[in-house]
């Protein structure tokens, strides 16, 4: 039987976001490619850290774990690695995935281990009511900075495409179609992929509203961009956000869709262990040790 | 009776471990009982290392403070052990590299001067071989035969080739034939023989490490995922882990930090395989946050921590029992941990075993807490007794759902109320099993929930499964007779060292038994107190400055101890500091 969207409910719970969130067009989005993909509910596992967006596993019937903040990468892969049967997507904010845990999302992505990131990127820290984030624009002025920061923010395409990331998408979730899509594709790639997704605080962002991304997101594809070439995603990748302040009269041109693809061997193809049978599926009754015993002999 | 340590020293980077191992293996294969540990430096040239093995005919736990045989590739090495050696040791040395005086030894010390890196030109072997040289010179010293260092060569080097074993070969049998020939025959004291003559006895034993024997348990017991950033003393476990990964379908894989290895192990034991992290106290600092999180999402972890001195860095390479009281309450809040401390070689294998088994058994962190003198220690045990151990493992998963059960359940709770606090577990995969595990303070469903009631009744849960376990926990062991005059408690690897204590002091009439408390937490309340009320004088032992199972005691039983031998100075306990302490107690 196809797996449909009431598969993916839960019944005991609904999503606690606030309205108008761009979180609830991820999570659509989200079930919307598990659906397109026919993938078993039962086979996917959603691992997210802390924050508003890491919350989402607790609100799609598929198996979930929700773990420490900063850190549901390192579960993720160890999920891969033991059971390489399973579509494994990681769930996170900016905060999660580029504050805390960015040493987990470098290495996985230069691992090339075949899960997918899906970041709800919104500039701020919602959950603990609106700090600053690691991809908060420079320039800003909030409750934690009496003066505008200084402070460059993270640039999530550059690093992926440094880290060895070999599927790099940007969607917004005001497009739930191109999102779709971009989910369809990233969990399709075989080895790390990452959805870098602007997801706007309607609480506690007032700048980066989603009539702020309307206006200044464009689509890659629309301008004849082939992902296959690094060079150009590394220019697409300056193009937002931006390292210095704006200039009179100036706007942000936000470039969106797949930037990058590469066909690379993922961390599970260098491990003959798990080439025939995933490691949960391997008996570990009567162990027989007494060779290595002999050995010490 | 034959009582042998035989030591090497010298510069880090001159294969002083190498030739140490070699040694404890001809021993070994000679038929006698073994310890070996080694001292060095954090580094990995220059500074000083020292390799001790000590063998005798009888049954021997661990190291002795006296040097029967030096080999000392430097002038440091004779400075350094000098006021360590026997009355009838042998110095073994090059005399065109390190200047001695006769006059520096009494007289009843044999100088054995053995010119290694003129030997090694002679063989046409690097001069890096002197190490090589020197072990088939000492073994000139105390056995008469130089076929038994061949074969174990050709254990050692037997992957590198012909030409490896070959060159091998040369130079240590030039370096025997050399002393065979200028050395033997000779009247004992200064220009004589060596006093110890090792005669060959049938080999029961093996020669196992500590970290070896840890890893071979993990291995018996199933682990299928190891996450493990190198860090001193565990690493022999990613080595042995490493060695048999594909023989045995290990993934072991380095992290980028400690927090992604303790993530990650959560990650596989989630998933539904046995999973092992290991570290020293540094890197346990980094893995504190997962320790709770294995807790609230009730998965099943097991964590190797190897004790080294701290605090930060500390003395990395040096041993210690110091983590005791952070092991046991590190993280927020309180949550449900077993901790378990081998006291031997055997134990080491045995107890990884029996964690991997509570670990599933109650979804629960398993803590197995060691230290570099065990890690990176070597002992000889008995093969049939170790094959014993091994075949006596029953695998026990708890109640863990097959894909059939699973498939049948209707509305799966993964942390249904159970009257034994232990829920059915389902894995990732299994239709009909689906739930979310998590950080979260959660209700039956695993969704979050902050209720009071739904709260408290979780706790709860969590620590029935502890009550649970302590009920099948072995009780703490009393070695030696019941009504000593006194007893001694102790925890760890300080038991190697007690046992061979009480041996020497058996012999001057002196008896003492000795409390290991190997399983810390549950604390086995009863009968830790019992044993202290029914004791005549008490006295623990342990490797730390503030007396952290002393306090653990007390604080457990209400029972004050009444002495105590504290060591941190980053070195093992000796069996004389032993023996002295408690000379002076059944004297006081």
């Amino acid at each position: 039987m196809p797996t449909t969207l009431k598969d993916l409910e839960i019944t005991y719970d609904k999503p606690n976001w606030c309205p108008g969130c761009g979180d609830f067009g991820v999570w659509v989005s989200l079930k919307n490619a598990i659906v397109q993909l026919n993938l078993n509910p039962w086979e996917v596992v959603l691992v997210s850290g802390i924050g508003c967006s890491s919350k989402l596993p607790y609100w799609v019937r598929t198996y979930g774990f929700n773990g420490l903040h900063g850190r549901p990468m390192p579960p993720a892969e160890a999920i891969r690695l033991a059971n390489n049967g399973l579509t494994v997507i990681v769930i996170g904010g900016d905060g999660d995935q580029y504050g805390e845990g960015m040493n987990h999302l470098i290495h996985a992505a230069r691992r090339n281990i075949n899960l997918t990131l899906l970041v709800h990127n919104n500039q701020i820290y919602g959950l603990t009511t609106g700090q600053f984030s690691p991809t908060t624009d420079i320039g800003e002025k909030n409750k934690v900075s009496p003066v505008p920061t200084v402070e460059m923010p993270v640039n999530p395409i550059a690093i992926a495409l440094s880290a060895g990331a070999t599927f790099i998408g940007r969607g917004f979730s005001g497009d739930n179609k191109q999102e779709t899509d971009l989910l369809v594709k990233a969990i399709q790639h075989k080895g790390f992929s990452i959805v870098d997704t602007m997801q706007p605080c309607v609480t506690f962002n007032h700048k980066n509203t989603f009539a702020w991304f309307y206006e200044r997101v464009y689509k890659v594809e629309e301008k004849g961009h082939d992902p296959k070439d690094k060079a150009k995603a590394f220019v697409l990748a300056q193009e937002w956000p931006l390292r210095r302040m704006l200039t009179e009269g100036e706007k942000e041109h936000i470039p969106t869709g797949i930037i990058y693809t590469e066909d690379r061997p993922t961390w599970e193809d260098g491990i003959p262990q798990i080439a025939k049978m995933p490691l949960v599926k391997q008996s570990i009754e009567n162990i027989n040790i007494d060779p290595l015993l002999d050995e010490l002999m | 009776m034959v009582d042998i340590q035989w030591v090497i020293g010298g510069e880090a980077g001159y294969g002083i471990m190498t030739v140490g191992a070699m040694v404890a293996k001809i021993f070994t294969r000679l038929g006698l009982s073994v310890f070996d540990y080694v001292e060095y430096p954090s580094l990995i040239r220059g500074g000083h290392n020292a390799y001790y093995v000590r063998a005798s005919d009888e049954e021997i736990f661990c190291q002795k403070q006296p040097i029967d045989i030096l080999v000392a590739l430097n002038r440091q090495t004779i400075d350094k052990h000098k006021h360590e050696l026997s009355p009838t040791a042998a110095v073994l040395y090059d005399p065109n590299v390190t200047k001695v005086e006769a006059a520096e030894f009494p007289d009843s010390i044999l100088l054995v001067p053995v010119p290694l890196l003129e030997i090694t030109k002679q063989v046409n072997a690097d001069r890096l071989m002197i190490n090589t040289v020197s072990v088939g010179a000492s073994l000139a010293l105390f056995y008469k035969d130089y076929q038994v260092l061949q074969d174990v060569l050709q254990g050692i080097f037997g992957k590198k080739g012909a030409e490896v074993i070959t060159i091998n070969i040369n130079a240590s049998k030039a370096g025997f034939d050399y002393v065979a020939k200028n050395f033997a025959g000779l009247p004992a004291g200064r220009q004589g023989k060596f006093s110890s003559v090792v005669e060959k006895k049938p080999q029961e034993n093996l020669l196992v490490g500590g970290a070896e024997a840890l890893a071979l348990g993990a291995i018996r017991a199933g682990v299928k995922f190891a996450a493990i950033y190198p860090m001193t003393p565990i690493n022999g476990i990613m080595y042995t882990l490493t060695a048999h990964a594909l023989a045995y379908n290990i993934v072991v894989k380095e992290p980028e930090d400690e927090i992604a290895g303790i993530n990650m192990a959560i990650g596989a034991g989630f998933a539904g395989v046995r999973s092992l992290a290991a570290t020293s106290g540094g890197g346990f600092s980094l893995m504190v946050e997962g320790l709770g999180l294995a807790s609230q999402a009730e998965v099943p972890l097991v964590i190797i921590e190897g004790m080294r001195p701290g605090p930060a860095t500390g003395m990395p390479t040096w041993t210690g029992q110091g983590d005791l009281r952070f092991v046991m309450h590190a993280a927020q809040d309180d949550f449900p941990r077993i901790i378990v401390a081998p006291g031997d070689f055997l134990e080491a294998f045995t107890y990884t075993m029996q964690a991997f088994n509570l670990a599933e058994k109650y979804q629960m962190l398993i803590i197995v807490l060691t230290d570099k003198y065990l890690n990176e220690g070597h002992a000889t045990v008995k093969s049939s007794e170790f094959k014993v151990k091994s075949s006596e493992f029953k695998l026990e998963r708890g109640k863990m759902l097959t894909d059939e059960e699973a498939a049948k359940e209707t509305d799966y709770k993964r942390y249904l109320w159970t009257d034994d606090g232990i829920s059915p577990r389902s894995i990732p995969g299994q239709q009909g099993g689906i739930a979310l595990s998590g950080s979260d303070e959660h209700d039956e469903h695993g969704l979050y929930n902050e209720e009071a009631d739904v709260r408290i009744k979780m706790m709860d849960k969590r620590f029935k499964k502890l009550a649970l376990a302590a009920m099948e926990l072995p009780p703490p062991i009393l070695y030696g007779e019941k009504d000593a005059p006194i007893t001694i408690i102790g925890f760890g690897s300080t038991k190697i060292t007690v046992l061979e204590a009480m041996k020497w002091l058996k012999k001057e009439g002196i008896s003492v038994n000795f409390l290991q408390v190997a399983f810390l937490s549950p604390f086995p309340v009863d009968a830790v107190s019992q044993a202290i009320k029914s004791a005549k004088k008490t006295l623990v032992i342990e490797g730390n400055m503030s007396g952290q199972f002393e306090g653990l005691i007390r604080e457990q039983t209400g029972l004050s101890i009444e002495h105590n031998f504290r060591k941190y100075d980053g070195r093992p306990f000796y069996p004389e500091e032993i023996v002295s302490k408690v000379r002076s107690l059944m004297s006081s």
